[in-house]
Formats: C-alpha cells, structure tokens, sequence
C-alpha cells in the first residue's frame, strides 16, 4: 500500500469518526467546522514544537573538529613521507 | 555477544566506495585514515572519480603505489556524471559482500567504521545507517539556518514518512551488497533526495535496519558540489515518497 494511501486511510477515519460524533449529536452541529481546523492547528503547533526542540537540543561536537584536525596532521605527516603529493590547497 | 569484535567475520568482505569530484587532497587524507582504523578486516577501496579537473586521480595513483593496487581501486568516468550513478558504477566493480558507501570530503570519519561492522555483525542487519541525532551523535560546522532546515525537513520526514530511521539524509551507510544492488535499482532521485529514498524504500522492503551514532564536521578542504533550490528538491522528493513508497 502506498504511503500516502495509509494516510489519506488514517484521515478518512478520523472524519468518520467526526461525523459519527455530529450524527449522534454528541458534539452540537454548529461545531462541525472545530475539528478539521484543532487537527491543522495541533498539527502545526506540532510540527513547530518539534522542530524547536530538536534545536534546542541540536548534538555539535565541537572536540571532533579538534580531533579532525590532528588526524589530518598526522595523515599528512605519514602521506608525505610515502612521496604522496599532499601539498596543495 | 561480548566477543565479537570489529573485525571482520569468517570470510567477509567490505567494499568501500567513494566517490570523488576534486578532492585530491581530502581522498589521500580519508585513504590513510581507513587503513588506520580497519586493520584486520579484509577491505577493498573502490574510488569512483569523475575526471576532477584538480587531479584527484594522480594522488590516487599515488597512493596505489604506496597501500596496492588490489586495496585501492581507481574506477574512473571521464566527466562528472552525478553521484547516483557514481555509486552504481563504483557497485559494479566491488568484490566484497559489504558495501560500505562515504562521502570523500571527512565529514564522514573513517574512526566510524569499525562500528559500522560491528553492529552489523551483532545484528545481522541487512543495512546499518549512520545517525548524528542520537546521542553520541552530532554536527560540527553548521550555522543556525543549517540547522534550522535540517530539523525542518526531519520533522516533516518523520510526521509523513515514517521512516523508522533517525537520519535520512545522512549518506555513510554499511549494505549488504544485495541488498543495495536491489535498492540501487529501484531508487531513480537525485542529488541527497536519493539517499532518503533508498532508506525510504529498504524500511519499505522490509530489511533489517540498524543505526549507529556519527559525528558530522563539515568539510574542512575543498568546496561543495551540492547547491541550488535545496529546499524545493527536498519537497518535491518529500511528495514523491508519498506517492511511490
Ligand atoms: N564521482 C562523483 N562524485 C561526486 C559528484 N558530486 C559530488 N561527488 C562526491 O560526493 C561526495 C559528497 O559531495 P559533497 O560535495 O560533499 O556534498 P555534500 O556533502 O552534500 O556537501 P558539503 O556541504 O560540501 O559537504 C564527495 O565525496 C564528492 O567529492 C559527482 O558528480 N561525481
Ligand atoms: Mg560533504
């Protein structure tokens, strides 16, 4: 099954559900418009949410660079000594 | 399974494909470091060089001279071709039952490798991706927007694709070779869309996936060869996921 068909599945159901809930008056009718527009919103607020979290807490490693270096130092120094043209740039 | 150790099982073989576009110095550099952290593992280097006009393959040749010409092997094509083809046509030349694929430019570190095997051999996975958003992970190098987009386009991967992988983007990956011999053939994007696809299309397929932290620094040497509308080929690739996967 495609992807987008699983989702478009998941969305129908939830409609369903919606609808069931307004057919059954559980929810009054003058509210039908509330949940498409709470999903956008949730699923924004969501999208948003993550995103700043996954900032705040972005892994770096500064100390890898450091190390990276002295790896090239040595390779350089080993290369060189090999007759490898390791000069340029 | 305390004692299994880095080295290579009974009888495997790894086969590391690089791809190059004027990275002469940066492949002598990641040449050294892969013999310097996978010692006792039967591997092959497999360098995929589009005729870089900076002479990326005399330091190859160089560096035959010094580690062999069985351990390092110059598969050249005469003019820069893409870097979806230059992994099928660097497949086609590897001899190992693993195929290990990475990026020339040191961001992705050779230290990594031996861990790469490992878990494959705790695991049995069929593909073990690298991951720099799990802890032991990480970036060095990137400005706030980098980051920025890069979490953006996580968040979205993750809420519509779910892909069942940390990092989709991310390109040092360990395969089993028959395994990317068949991902390679179904996977037709482009530029870093195709390496979404291909762990977007093995999680689909149903193989064992496995991650292992890395650690990202950007490229210190030479200048990148990606660029453009980033952004817009991210969506659009994004949408044909949706639809094809
Ligand atoms: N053979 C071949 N190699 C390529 C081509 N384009 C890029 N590469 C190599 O593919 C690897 C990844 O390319 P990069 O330019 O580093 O792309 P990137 O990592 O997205 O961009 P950076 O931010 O510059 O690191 C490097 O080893 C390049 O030398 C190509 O057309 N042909
Ligand atoms: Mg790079």
């Amino acid at each position: 099954m495609k992807h987008i068909v699983k989702i478009i599945t998941l969305l129908v159901a939830i409609s369903a559900v919606w609808i069931g809930l307004l057919e059954m008056s559980v929810v009054p009718r003058s509210q039908t418009w509330l949940l498409p527009i709470y999903f956008i919103v949730s699923l924004g607020c969501y999208g948003l949410l993550m995103v700043g979290i996954g900032l705040m807490h972005f892994p770096t490693c500064p100390q890898e660079a450091v190390l990276l270096q002295q790896d090239i130092v040595e390779a350089k120094d080993f290369l060189k000594q090999r007759g490898v043209d390791v000069n340029s740039e | 399974m305390e004692d299994v150790r880095p080295e290579g099982g009974a009888g495997d073989k790894y086969s590391l494909i690089v791809p190059t576009y004027n990275e002469r110095l940066n492949i002598a550099l990641i040449v050294y470091l892969v013999f310097k952290h996978l010692r006792d593992v039967d591997f092959e280097i497999i360098i995929v060089d589009d005729g870089s006009p900076d002479g990326t393959q005399d330091i190859v040749k160089q560096l035959q001279q010094v580690y062999g010409d069985d351990r390092i092997l110059l598969r050249a094509r005469p003019r820069k071709l893409g870097l979806g083809t230059a992994y099928r046509h660097g497949l086609k030349h590897a001899s190992g039952n693993f195929v290990v694929i990475m990026d020339a430019d040191l961001s992705h570190h050779p230290k990594y490798l031996p861990s790469f095997i490992k878990k494959q051999q705790e695991t049995g996975a069929s593909i073990v991706t690298g991951t720099r958003y799990v802890k032991g992970g990480g970036v060095h190098g990137w400005n706030l927007m980098r980051k920025l987009t890069s979490r953006g386009a996580n968040v979205l991967a993750q809420t519509f694709l779910w892909p069942g992988v940390s990092d989709l983007t991310g390109s040092f990956r360990l395969y089993r070779k028959s395994v990317l011999e068949d991902l390679i053939n179904s996977c037709v994007s482009k530029g870093y869309v195709f390496q979404m696809e291909m762990i977007v299309r093995a999680s689909r397929k149903g193989y064992h996936i496995e991650e292992v932290p890395i650690t990202f620094v950007d490229r210190v040497f030479g200048s990148s060869k990606l660029g453009g509308s980033e952004i817009v080929e991210y969506l659009k690739g994004l949408a044909y996921l949706l639809v094809t996967t």
